[in-house]
């Protein structure tokens, strides 16, 4: 058997009132995708972080190759061959590819002056050997997500790397976008590298890992071979109990229109979009990334005008100006960037989650505190949140975590009106079933219930109807019994039926 | 565990740092003149602090919502020339409303440009810093105002008088900031505050309304102004046009010391409180050991970049950063 390229041994970490990681071991051989997977919190980000150099461990051991090491940062992880990729890209938009790729590094002629031939050459290389379509000159602002996110990769192949680390490396990626990072993956693999690979999504650690370590509350679970295990036995591991994966299929009575959009749009974005929801209703809005759903739902929040069309809540015509007149109408907008629009990362939890009504939760000129902790006490235990206390600044949590913040945050405003805007994203297995039967609980409870969604699964599991968007128009609007897969992926493309209701 | 690593005994010291160094600077000055640490001096560093401490309470409200006002000096300026004036043209009882009035307008005007115009805070009250000087250079024509009857007025109260035994301009000092420091960590008001200087993107989409929240705590900063240049006139019954110059910079410097980061979202009353009494006790304590006075504009620039330096080493964990 060869050697690990990477091995970490008994590794420790606590934070203030967490031990986030509890003498976890964990090795990486060449060539092979190993996947790391836990629940939100479970220590994935902090044990990277750990062999990052971002994380000092406050015990055991890090071996690459047989050398021991200690990692004192970022760049010293670098240059001893690990790579990090991380979730949120750091590129730097107005530069080309080839500065981006080589800052800081640029080779020289005399005098200082780059040496632009040079540079072009070697980037043209790396960007042979991603096989991307774009040049070293092209402008990174230019590019889409997904080939940023190559550049970044890019940048990790001028060093001879033994080990790459992805971090969610998909949570924004489309279907076809992810098709190109896995034969990136695949690659690196045969060229010998170790990659350890971080996701919540199932169907992929299952299409490209070899073997899956986990880890719970901070502590290593085992290690299995990804051929020789099942979805259930791996989410039993991660969560300790079964997971009940069936549709829901509470049926209740429909009640009244609450929101109703007749012929809306709003310059390039999105044209001629009507729709209806009603109560005890959920919609599921399918579409590829940039399809206008986002857009749709930050005008009925009151933030975009739209150029043309009418809202109507619960019949009667209305125009949204803010953000704070359509809360005061009872719409609810879970946003799709948690840390940028969702949370302010320097406060609390509590705070966070009661900041839309801390105005009316005062006993008299006072916030009331007592309130607020009671709330925030509520959707902790409701959608299982993980955290030492209220007195936690978000930014501490862990990315599912504080999209859980976010959820909680306008469930407790009990809107009549509820959108979410990929609701899931960066959670795990359990708290995601757990959050779709909420939405159907909420539908059941009189909510009209609005879901955006770049998941098939989760639009088929939640929705009672589907609208598919392609490009700023509805392509078609299925019933869930309709449904097919086919047929939504056709819709979705721009390849079905035109004008279909 | 027992062993600190560097990383530890770093992130400690940047944490901490403010207050191991004021520890220091207090025994070092005690050690080199031990009156120093007498009551009737403390006393008196406190009476002096109060002034500069009214200023700090509302420009906390503002650092904290994320922006910057480094207009409050010559605003100062303008209260105490104006309210002396009035004095003796309408007498004191209409005066103090009249130049609260007058204050609240700029601080209003200046809410209005970085609110609702959404202008970058440093440019605007950079820009009224200077405007607003000309303004009391117009006002008085150049002239130092003076009240005529100096003994027959009660509006030296203000500045001169005191309520068992404790002069009025501490008690002032002390209800405000009981009062803002109530405000800002106990209202939805003050909640809205931390949120938009905490990310103001996330602010609205929770339904704030960031330009109505700037706009406030500016108006809360020119009322403090106003208050001090109340206790100013008092204290002096007489006052040169350039009274507050350079008090922006304390103002600040407090701030910061008291831990609110320039980045906004962070901060609060209590620890601006602190820091104003930090920066008394270190420029009383320059004197005593016999340093001139214009030693402590210096001194002041050298805290100023020692509290942001510490505040950024304590976010990144490390007093220097990793990448030069
Ligand atoms: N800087 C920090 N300060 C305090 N606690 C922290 C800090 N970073 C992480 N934690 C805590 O450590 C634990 C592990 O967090 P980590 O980010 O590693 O989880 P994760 O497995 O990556 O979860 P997710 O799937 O949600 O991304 C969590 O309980 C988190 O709250
Ligand atoms: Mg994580």
């Amino acid at each position: 058997m060869t050697d690990p390229v990477l091995h970490l041994d008994n590794i420790v970490k606590t934070f203030p009132g967490v031990r986030a990681l509890d003498g976890v071991s964990f090795s990486v051989m060449p060539g092979e995708v190993h996947a790391l997977m836990g629940e939100n919190g479970a220590g994935k980000s902090t044990l990277m972080k750990v062999l990052g150099g971002i994380y000092q461990p406050d015990g055991g051991t890090i071996h690459v190759g047989k050398e021991q090491v200690t990692m004192a940062g970022p760049l010293e992880a670098k240059a001893k061959g690990i790579v990090f990729i991380h979730q949120e890209l750091s590129l730097a938009e107005e530069l080309s590819v080839a500065e981006n790729i080589y800052l800081g590094e640029l080779p020289r002629k005399s005098f200082g002056r780059v040496d632009w031939r040079k540079l072009t050459e070697q980037t043209n290389t790396i960007l042979k050997k991603l096989n991307v379509g774009f040049d070293a000159t092209t402008r990174v602002g230019d590019l889409s997500i997904a080939n940023q996110q190559m550049v970044e990769i890019a940048r990790a192949l001028t060093v001879d790397a033994k080990a790459v680390i992805f971090d969610e490396p998909t949570a924004s990626l489309t279907d076809a976008e992810k098709v190109v990072l896995f034969d990136v993956i695949s690659d690196l693999q045969k060229e010998g590298v170790g990659i350890i690979y971080i996701s919540h999504r199932m169907e992929e650690i299952f299409k490209i890992t070899d073997r899956i370590s986990i880890l719970r509350d901070g502590q290593y679970q085992g290690t299995v071979n990804t051929s020789e295990t099942s979805e259930e036995a791996v989410t039993q591991m991660m969560i300790g109990r079964k997971l009940d994966l069936s549709r829901m299929e509470t049926h209740h009575e429909l009640g009244d229109v609450a929101l109703e959009v007749r012929g809306l749009s709003c310059g390039k974005l999105y044209q001629d979009i009507s729709f209806e929801i009603r109560r005890g209703e959920v919609v599921g809005f399918y579409g590829l990334v940039g399809a206008g759903r986002t857009e749709i739902a930050e005008t009925l929040f009151g933030l975009r005008d739209p150029s043309a069309g009418q809202i109507l809540l619960d019949g009667e015509e209305v125009r949204i100006t803010s953000p704070n007149d359509a809360i005061a109408r009872g719409i609810s907008l879970v946003p799709e960037d948690r840390k940028g629009q969702g949370l302010v990362l320097g406060m609390n939890c509590r705070d966070n989650m009661t900041l839309p009504q801390v105005q009316d939760l005062t006993s008299g000129p006072f916030v009331a505190e007592g309130a607020e902790v009671a709330i925030f006490d509520q959707y902790r235990d409701r959608l299982d949140i993980r955290t030492p206390g209220w007195k936690q600044l978000v930014g501490n949590l862990s990315g599912g975590n504080q999209q859980k913040i976010v959820i909680g945050k306008w469930l407790s405003m009990h809107p009549s009106v509820l959108i979410v805007d990929e609701p899931t994203r960066g959670i795990d297995v359990g708290s995601k079933s757990e959050i779709h039967k909420l939405l159907r609980e909420l539908a059941a409870q009189g909510y009209a219930v609005m879901v955006i969604s770049s998941e098939m699964p989760e639009v088929l599991h939640v929705a009672d109807r589907i609208v598919a968007m392609y490009s700023g128009r509805i392509m078609r609007t299925f019933t869930s019994e309709e449904v097919t897969e086919d047929s939504l992926i056709q819709a979705i493309s721009g390849l079905s039926g035109h004008e279909a209701a | 565990m027992a062993r600190l690593t560097k990383q530890q005994i770093g992130t400690v010291l940047a944490k901490q740092g403010i207050l191991i160094a004021f520890a220091v600077f207090m025994v070092a000055f005690t050690l080199a003149n031990p009156k120093f640490i007498s009551v009737d001096n403390l006393f008196s560093v406190v009476r002096s602090s109060a002034i500069l401490g009214v200023m700090a309470l509302g420009v906390t409200f503002v650092v904290i919502s994320g922006n910057l006002d480094l207009s409050v000096g010559s605003m100062m300026s303008f209260s105490t020339i104006v309210v002396l004036d009035l004095h003796d043209q309408i007498g004191p009882a209409l005066a103090i409303p009249a130049m609260f009035a007058m204050t609240l307008c700029l601080g209003a005007f200046i809410g209005f440009l970085v609110g609702y115009l959404r202008l970058n805070s440093l440019i605007v009250t950079l820009g009224m810093l200077s405007a607003i000087h000309g303004l009391t250079l117009t006002y008085s024509g150049g002239q130092n105002m003076d009240i005529a009857d100096k003994e027959g007025t009660w509006f030296s109260i203000f500045g001169q008088g005191s309520a068992l035994s404790i002069p009025v301009p501490i008690l002032i000092f002390v209800a405000l900031a009981a009062f803002l420091g109530i405000v800002l960590a106990k209202t939805p008001f003050g909640r809205k505050v931390y949120a938009v200087g905490g990310n103001s993107t996330a602010a609205t989409f929770s339904g704030i309304r960031r330009a109505r929240t700037v706009f406030t705590c500016y108006l809360i900063s020119a009322f403090c102004v106003a208050t001090a240049g109340l206790i100013q006139a008092s204290r002096s019954l007489g006052s040169q046009n350039t009274v507050g110059q350079g008090l922006e910079l304390e103002v600040l410097a407090a701030v910061i010391l008291g831990g609110a980061s320039l980045l906004g979202g962070s901060g609060t009353i209590f620890k601006t409180v602190i820091g104003v009494l930090i920066l008394g006790f270190i420029q009383n304590g320059l004197l005593l050991i016999g340093l001139q006075f214009y030693v402590q504009f210096v001194v002041t620039w050298v805290i100023i970049i020692l509290a942001v330096w510490l505040d950024i080493a304590a976010k990144r964990g490390k007093l220097l950063s990793s990448i030069a």
